[in-house]
Formats: C-alpha cells, sequence, structure tokens
C-alpha cells in the first residue's frame, strides 16, 4: 500500500473472533490493528489509539457508547462518521447479517475501507461457521456417548454382541422413522424408570 | 397477510410490556399475525435493523424514532409510530455519596426537582472549589429521553450538562455495576435497573423522571414509513393488539400473570416482584427501605398514554435542537411531529379518539414556560442554559 496504512481498532469481547480478525487484517496488509476487550470507559480506550476504523460486533451491548462519539462534546477530538451512508444499503444488510459494525474517521476515503469491511464481514461469517461446526462436532460427541450406553444396556438385557446391539438400535430407529439418538436416549430413560 | 412471521425487536426494558404482552398473551394473534420478537442488546442495532429491513417493527426510544426520520446521527429512514409504548417511566437514580451531598445541600423538598437541582449545583460548584473531577452522569443514548431529562433537570438548577458534569451513555446492564465501582455517580434509565440498584444497596432513586415532565413519551412502537404504508392491514392489526395488550397490562387483576410473562429469561429476565413495583408505580427508593408511590411513575395505556402526540415528538426534537445535536428548521420539526402517528391510531381503533386527560401542553415540564410545539425557537429561548447549534 502506497498510503499509510489506516489504523483499526477491534472492540470485541471474544478473544478468538478478535484474533481470527486481526491475523486476516494482517494478512491482507493492515499492520496497524489494535484490540479492546475491556469494555469499561471505553470512549476513552477508543480516543487513547485515535484510530482510523473502529470494528464492534453486534453482540456488543457497548456499541451505543461508540455512539455518543458522533455527539459535539468537548471529550471528542475528531469527529467520526458512520461508514454506511443512503446508498450503502447492501454493505449495511451484508455487515448487520455478518454481525459487525464500523465507524470511521470523517474523511477517510471510502474506497480505502471497503476492502477492510468486506474482510470483517467474510472474517465474522467465517467465525460464525466454525462456532456452527463446533456446535455440531459438540452434539455429535454427545449422541454417540449417549448410543454407546444405550448399546451398553441392549448387550447387557438380550445378551448381544457390540455390533448386534448396534443393528438392532439402527433398525428401530429405521422402522420409527427416527434418529438413533433419539431411540438411544428412550432406551436410557426406560432403563432408568425400570431400575 | 405475510408469509413470514414480522420480526419485531426489542429491548428488555418494562416499557416493552404492551409489545411483550400482546406477542405472548395472544393478542397477535388473535389479530391474525404472527410475530417473531428479537431481543437485542442495544439501540443501534434495534435501530439499524429496523432500518435495513431485517426487523419490520421495534420497541424504540422515542428520540431514536425522530432522529431516524431526520438523518440525525445516522442514516435517514423515515419511521412511523402509531402507538407509544410508554409514558415516563425513568428515574434518576444517585450513589449513596453523591445522594447525602445533595441532601445535606438541599433547600425544599427532596422530590421537588427545582430544588435538588440547585443542590447539585452547589455540590458541583463545591467540587470544583475543591479540585474534585466533575460528577459523571449515566444515560442510555445520544437520542434518549433519559439524557434530555438529565439535562433538562440539572440545566434547570443552573448546571450547565456540557460544561459543569461529564454525561456519559451506558448500556442499561452495565448501569449498575458502573454505579457500585464508581465509574458513575448517578444514572437515569428505565425499569428495572433503579430498583435493581436500589435492591444492591448502591444507590437512592432522586426522582421518578414523572417529577420532571408530568408525561414524557418514552418508547414507541416503530415501523419503517415506506412498509408501513404497503401494509396499512397490519399496522392497523399490530396497533390494535398493542392497544388490547396495553388495557390487559394497565388491568390491577392481570398484574400476577403480567408479571410471569415479562419475566421470562427471553424477555426482561427480571423477577416478577421487581415488574409488580413498577407497574403498581410503588418503588422502594432507598436501600433503608423507603418507599415512594406515584401514579405517574410509568403509563402503559392509561389516560390515552398508547395513542401518539405530536406535541411530545416536537418535545423531543426541540432538546435536539437546545442541545446542538441539530440546527432548528421549520421543515424538520414537521418531520419529527409526522413521526408520531395519531391517525394510525385512530384508523386502528376505527374512531377519533379524544384524549382529555394529561398536562395541557402534553408534557407538564417542571420549569419553564409552557410547551408551544408550533414555536419552538420561542420556547428554547426562555432557557438560560443550551448550547444551540451554529
Amino acid at each position: 500500500m502506497s498510503e499509510k496504512s489506516p489504523k483499526i481498532v477491534i472492540v470485541d469481547e471474544s478473544p478468538i473472533r478478535a484474533a481470527i480478525l486481526e491475523e486476516g487484517l494482517r494478512d491482507a496488509g493492515y499492520g496497524d490493528v489494535h484490540h479492546i476487550s475491556e469494555m469499561h470507559n471505553l470512549l476513552s480506550r477508543v480516543y487513547q489509539f485515535d484510530p482510523d476504523v473502529i470494528v464492534i460486533d453486534l453482540e456488543n451491548p457497548s456499541r451505543d457508547v461508540l455512539e455518543q462519539m458522533f455527539q459535539v462534546s468537548r471529550a471528542v477530538r475528531r469527529p467520526v462518521a458512520m461508514f454506511v451512508d443512503q446508498s450503502d444499503a447492501e454493505a449495511a444488510r451484508a455487515s448487520v447479517e455478518a454481525g459487525v459494525s464500523s465507524y470511521i474517521v470523517d474523511g477517510l476515503k471510502k474506497e480505502r475501507i471497503k476492502p477492510i469491511l468486506d474482510l470483517c464481514i467474510s472474517r465474522f461469517n467465517a467465525f460464525s461457521k466454525l462456532q456452527d461446526e463446533l456446535e455440531r462436532t459438540k452434539s455429535a460427541l454427545e449422541e454417540r456417548k449417549i448410543i454407546d450406553r444405550a448399546k451398553g444396556i441392549v448387550m447387557k438385557l438380550k445378551g448381544l454382541t457390540e455390533d448386534e446391539a448396534y443393528v438392532l438400535l439402527r433398525s428401530t430407529a429405521m422402522r420409527e422413522k427416527k434418529k438413533i439418538g433419539e431411540i438411544a436416549q428412550s432406551i436410557i430413560t426406560a432403563a432408568e424408570l425400570l431400575k | 397477510m405475510t408469509n413470514h412471521p414480522l420480526r419485531i425487536g426489542f429491548i428488555p426494558l418494562v416499557d416493552a410490556a404492551a409489545l411483550i404482552v400482546a406477542v405472548d398473551r395472544g393478542f397477535i394473534k388473535a389479530e391474525g399475525l404472527d410475530v417473531e420478537l428479537v431481543r437485542e442488546v442495544s439501540w443501534s442495532n434495534v435501530r439499524d435493523k429496523l432500518n435495513i429491513g431485517l426487523f419490520e417493527a421495534a420497541h424504540l426510544l422515542a428520540p431514536v424514532a425522530i432522529a431516524s426520520s431526520l438523518g440525525l446521527g445516522h442514516v435517514k429512514v423515515p419511521i412511523v409510530a402509531p402507538f407509544n409504548l410508554g409514558i415516563n417511566g425513568n428515574a434518576i437514580t444517585v450513589s449513596p455519596a453523591l445522594h447525602s451531598a445533595l441532601m445535606s445541600e438541599l433547600e425544599g423538598a427532596p422530590t421537588d426537582p427545582m430544588a435538588t437541582a440547585q443542590a447539585l449545583r452547589r455540590v458541583v460548584l463545591a467540587r470544583a472549589r475543591a479540585g474534585a473531577d466533575p460528577l459523571t452522569f449515566g444515560m442510555t443514548f445520544p437520542f434518549s429521553t433519559h439524557n434530555y431529562q438529565l439535562r433538562f433537570w440539572m440545566a434547570a438548577g443552573g448546571v450547565d450538562p456540557d460544561e459543569d458534569v461529564r454525561l456519559v451513555v451506558l448500556p442499561p446492564p452495565y448501569m449498575v455495576d458502573s454505579l457500585a465501582n464508581g465509574h458513575v455517580d448517578a444514572f437515569c434509565v428505565g425499569a428495572p435497573w433503579n430498583s435493581v440498584a436500589v435492591d444492591q444497596g448502591i444507590g437512592h432513586i432522586l426522582h421518578f423522571t414523572s417529577d420532571i415532565l408530568r408525561g414524557g413519551a418514552e418508547k414507541v412502537l416503530g415501523i419503517r414509513q415506506s412498509w408501513a404504508e404497503r401494509q396499512p392491514d397490519i399496522v392497523a392489526a399490530l396497533t390494535r393488539a398493542h392497544i388490547e395488550a396495553a388495557a390487559f397490562i394497565e388491568a390491577v387483576e392481570n398484574r400476577d400473570e403480567v408479571t410471569a410473562i415479562l419475566a421470562k429469561p427471553d424477555r426482561i429476565d427480571v423477577s416478577p416482584e421487581v415488574l409488580q413495583r413498577t407497574l403498581d408505580g410503588k418503588l422502594k427508593i432507598s436501600p433503608d427501605g423507603t418507599w415512594r408511590e406515584s401514579g405517574r411513575y410509568l403509563l402503559v395505556g392509561r389516560e390515552g398514554a398508547g395513542r401518539p402526540d405530536p406535541a411530545q415528538a416536537a418535545w423531543l426534537y426541540a432538546q435536539m435542537v437546545r442541545w446542538g445535536q441539530t440546527v432548528i428548521s421549520p421543515e424538520a420539526l414537521k418531520t419529527a411531529k409526522a413521526v408520531f402517528r395519531p391517525d394510525l391510531y385512530d384508523a386502528a381503533v376505527g374512531a377519533t379518539v379524544e384524549i382529555s386527560s394529561g398536562p395541557a401542553d402534553a408534557v407538564g415540564a417542571f420549569a419553564g414556560p409552557a410547551f408551544d410545539p408550533d414555536n419552538i425557537e420561542a420556547h428554547l429561548a426562555a432557557f438560560e442554559i443550551a448550547h444551540l447549534k451554529g
């Protein structure tokens, strides 16, 4: 980049998401990136960095604190404006849907900011995907544990091998048009009831 | 009428009651509508999601609806309000230290806002002489009733809100902690947060904001004007459901059911007992167990509170002008007034509703001349402290 890299401040209480975003920005050549994770006295923390761009996640109630930057007040050293104007409806929507919002210092050229915002949106989306996958993995693990327990019960009660017990669970699930995890759970519940 | 549920955003505050009860008690369904309530964490989020169409409607700070329609602080998206979700409902809570400083300087009744504002002035002057940091007051949003009510109150006593103290935005859930650890000396916020501070023994409710304005429009049901114009039947049905829900809430015999609905974790998520105090207008104001009761603490529908009054919008616009958030203009005043739509309320009811109760000039402020919604310039000239823009 010929011009000096804009100073970017990421306001995010999630250290992992902030790290993912920071890495992405650095990879794209933005070297001047800072992270604020402590929300107390947020405005003065932001002013200390004197950033050109501020990125904040939408789960953060402190977003409203940043809105104060637009107000005329002696605490503000220079005016800051929202990135999106009337013509940016689509960009605004993509941003909100990804769960991120950004603010820029007044006067900064839009074409310089666009790639930063695009990057934030794609990294935020990537993080959400990662989180979903983690959730899915977690529930898959849970389900496997439940199936193992149910298999154990069936093996003991019916004197079956592990493979036979699994086949029985699976065929029951298919017959009842249910998930094998649900069948396993009802076996466990029944076994506990009849204990 | 639509093929997906309407999404309506809200912030977990007691003045979202009419919206929450309309949905959860079936008033919305009875109107043939399907609504999904979405709990949000910031007014910025609510505003943005309403603006870009992720929400069809929202529980909105009345000044945000006006600011959005005027393009102040953000993108210009015209909003209409067919229903006023609440009149009053905020309170000013101060730390025990500030409370005792104010009480020792007080000449008059502690519920008299002029007396407390003048006491505040003496406290502020004494702190300045002693070289102490200026007092810090928390409020919820630059375009908020809390901001304007705090400013109106202290300025009447001779305290300049931009010069003599610090006003900072704090998300409502952080208010109590900030008061407890001394980051702010006082705050103005809606229910339940004032009661939470008193219950924790770290705050005194100094004023119900109904001491400052007898009737101040607080939150509205905000809808994008362009959408409202395309969907008049839905707007009317939504409004009717709110009117019915508000009446249900105000009926004392329903209080247990209402507080149980509102207390749920995905709604306001506070104890039914605190909600009860708010709706009863009977609040514990001091950790020592002093109670105060007011018939005007929070009005959800009674005395015609649900019908939007353009004079209220004009008063809020006047505060934006007074504190330099915008320059005065007759067009902007007209736009601001047009956000509050009594005609949509009347269309929903099917009759012109005459509201005779409430203050003669709509707001009933404790200081200054009677409010004139048609001559804001002259009205504002009566106030000594102001920061007009330009």
